[in-house]
């Protein structure tokens, strides 16, 4: 096997430029397709985590139907106490979840008692809130990280609009589930950024003042949302949590609780699928740049050295040897473009993250792409083009072992 | 038992509608160790003759045994093996492969073909290099030597695997006279030394004057046999 390899090794050599087109060609679409896949991947992690770590939560629970009327936050769909502690037995059946927040939503209106305009208001427990949202402090601009009982966080695009600073008081008015109308006041505890997304605009209040505002007697939510140890169990952790709830079922019949990934419930999904096809187009044109340009250069070895393979073949060569022999070649050409892509790779990588490409996205401004190198992306991108290549190799590896001595022997 | 017998021997070639017949029914035996030429114009049948004994081709009737077998049942796997431990091939054009050294181009036979131990190959090889006497060329590559060292470097290639029969269609015809000359030289050493038979073919009537054995084909038939000045000294 040695000796083929090496004499498959000099036949490379033999002609350098084309060996050194064909693999330099490899080498850019292995680099073209990791650096795509890493920086996408990067971006879209980012996103994925920009959006559940900031408001949405990885899971989120709610009534059966809440989510249909999601646009008006029913106070009529909301789960009741004795459903929210069934619901809590189940999340604390289910390994794998970190924490959980309940959170109260509706609508009402925003006064500065000069002006008035309408408002989402979250009320939350502002501790389990923060482990269920790590990046919520973050979004403060100005005031404080953390709600207090009788403060309220107002969205930067209301406190603009209003013109309404950290420490004024404000007063917020809400339809209660009976019709009633009630108001309180709060002190504007901070301005937080908006993010883009359902929900990037929404107020928040303790969920205490909410229970108060809206006159419940006993504690009521409109969702749970919940944030998983590890985001790759996502849906492991989402149908396990479904089944642990499935007992329980409304009088039609349906399961009384909706369990929704973020998925679901984010319209980034949506780009973040349009990424995976992208990708996978992306791959499907390296198969076809690393096929066409392995198995022009084999075609044309082949075709040059017929008298070669015919002198081979008539003191002895085994056909199978000599299909090997140009398989080989068509490995090493894989191979070698690979390796350089790698290379190539790194280096752009290392590139890119030195000079920190930033970009926005929505009202998010001076997001890094920072793309990380997966060890599987690479293992099966070198796969892909090593076993194309040989694969590429195979027809004219074929005709080549095919040839009659004779033939082969006589051309010129 | 005689190396190769040949009996009424016969290869048309079909062109389309054209039927070549290259060889016509021919006889002939060639024992172990003889010396053997077959002399013929252009177009005579000697390639179509050589490249039967060689197993290369398959005739259309008649006959053929080489070394016991006969070559026209075996598969292309089969074949190949057989050439490669019993027959040695020496071409007109040298056909030494350009990416490996004289020295390499002599290792290949046994490397694909025969597995022989590092030690005996290497011994062999360069035993074989100086018989020819090409040792000192052994790390250049073929295009760095003449066209007589080529040859030489092809016999050795030839030899190599301890072949029974050696095959060369026209060896010579490369080649100026002088260099030709002592090429057969070469070759008719190397039967003398190791008892190796050696058939080849050749246009040329002047270089075989020391051959054991000449056949004469014309138009696919052997016209005359001769027996040169050679002797046989084995
Ligand atoms: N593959 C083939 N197909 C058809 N005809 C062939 C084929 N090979 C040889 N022939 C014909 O068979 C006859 C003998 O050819 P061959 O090559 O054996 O002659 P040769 O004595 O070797 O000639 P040269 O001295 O030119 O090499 C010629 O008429 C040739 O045209
Ligand atoms: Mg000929």
């Amino acid at each position: 096997m040695f000796k083929l390899v090496k004499i498959a090794f000099r036949n490379l050599l033999r002609y350098k430029r084309r060996t050194l087109l064909t693999s330099s060609l490899i080498a850019v679409g292995v680099t073209f397709v990791l650096v795509f896949v890493s920086s996408s991947s990067a971006f879209k992690n980012l996103m994925i985590s920009q959006i559940t770590d900031s408001m949405l939560g990885h899971i989120q629970v709610h009534k059966q139907g809440y989510m249909a009327s999601i646009d008006s936050l029913p106070l009529t769909m909301n789960l009741s106490q004795k459903q929210y502690e069934k619901l809590k037995k189940a999340i604390l059946s289910v390994p794998g979840i970190q924490a959980y927040s309940p959170r109260i939503k509706f609508a009402g209106m925003f006064s500065n008692f000069m002006e008035t305009t309408n408002i989402r208001i979250n009320g939350v427990y502002p501790d389990k809130e923060t482990d269920v949202v790590p990046l919520l402090p973050g979004r403060v601009k100005q005031g404080e990280k953390v709600i207090k009982k009788g403060e309220i966080f107002i969205p930067e695009l209301l406190a603009k609009g209003l013109n309404v600073k950290v420490g004024n008081t404000v007063v917020v008015i809400a339809t209660n589930r009976d019709g009633s109308v009630n108001g309180k006041q709060f002190r504007v505890g901070a301005v937080i950024e908006s993010v883009t997304g359902p929900g990037g605009r929404d107020g928040y209040i303790h969920i205490e003042d909410a229970k108060e505002l809206l006159r419940l007697e006993e504690m009521e939510v409109s969702e749970v949302a919940l944030r998983l140890k590890d985001f790759d169990e996502l849906h492991r952790v989402s149908s396990e949590l479904q089944s642990a709830l499935s007992i329980d079922v409304n009088k039609s019949g349906k399961p009384l609780f909706d369990v929704r990934t973020w998925e679901a419930l984010s319209p980034f999904y949506n780009v973040s699928r349009m990424i995976e096809v992208m990708t996978f187009f992306i791959r499907l044109m390296l198969i076809a740049i690393v096929l066409i340009s392995v198995m022009n250069v084999m075609i044309m070895a082949v075709f040059e050295r017929i008298r070669e393979i015919g002198t081979i073949a008539a003191i002895g060569t085994r056909p199978g040897k000599i299909l090997y022999l140009f398989l080989i070649e068509g490995f090493f050409l894989g191979v070698v473009g690979t390796f350089a892509g790698i290379i190539i790779t790194c280096l752009t990588t290392y590139i890119i993250n030195a000079v920190e490409i930033s970009f926005n996205f929505g009202r998010q401004v001076g997001l890094i792409l920072s793309p990380r190198l997966e060890i599987e992306q690479i293992v099966l991108i070198s796969v892909i083009v090593i076993v194309v290549s040989i694969l590429a190799a195979l027809q004219p590896a074929f005709k080549a072992s095919r040839m009659e001595p004779i033939n082969a022997l006589r051309h010129v | 038992m005689s190396l190769i017998s040949a009996q009424d021997l016969t290869k048309v070639y079909t062109v389309g509608e054209l039927r070549v017949h290259a060889i016509k029914s021919v006889s002939f035996v060639v024992e172990r160790s003889s010396f053997v030429s077959f002399v013929g114009p252009s177009g005579s049948g000697k390639t179509t003759l050589l490249n039967l004994i060689g197993c290369l081709d398959r005739p259309t009737s008649g006959s053929l045994t080489v070394a016991g077998a006969d070559t026209s049942v075996l598969s292309r796997t089969e074949a190949a093996d057989f050439r490669g431990k019993n027959l040695g091939f020496i071409f007109q054009d040298f056909n030494l492969m350009p990416i490996l050294t004289v020295y390499e181009n002599v290792e290949y036979p046994l490397l694909v073909i025969q597995n022989v131990s590092n030690e005996e190959r290497k011994k062999r090889i360069l035993s074989l290099l100086d018989t020819v006497g090409v040792l000192d060329q052994k790390d250049k590559y073929p295009d760095q030597i003449s066209g007589g060292q080529k040859q030489r470097v092809a016999i050795a290639r030839a030899l190599v695997t301890n072949p029974r029969l050696v095959l060369a269609d026209e060896p010579t015809a490369n080649l100026d006279s002088k260099t030709a000359f002592r090429i057969i030289d070469t070759m008719h050493q190397m039967r003398d030394e190791l008892g190796v038979t050696f058939v080849f073919s050749t246009h040329d009537r002047k270089i075989v004057s020391e051959v054991e054995h000449i056949y004469t084909l014309t138009d696919g038939k052997i016209t005359e046999k001769a027996e040169g000045q050679g002797g046989g000294d084995v």
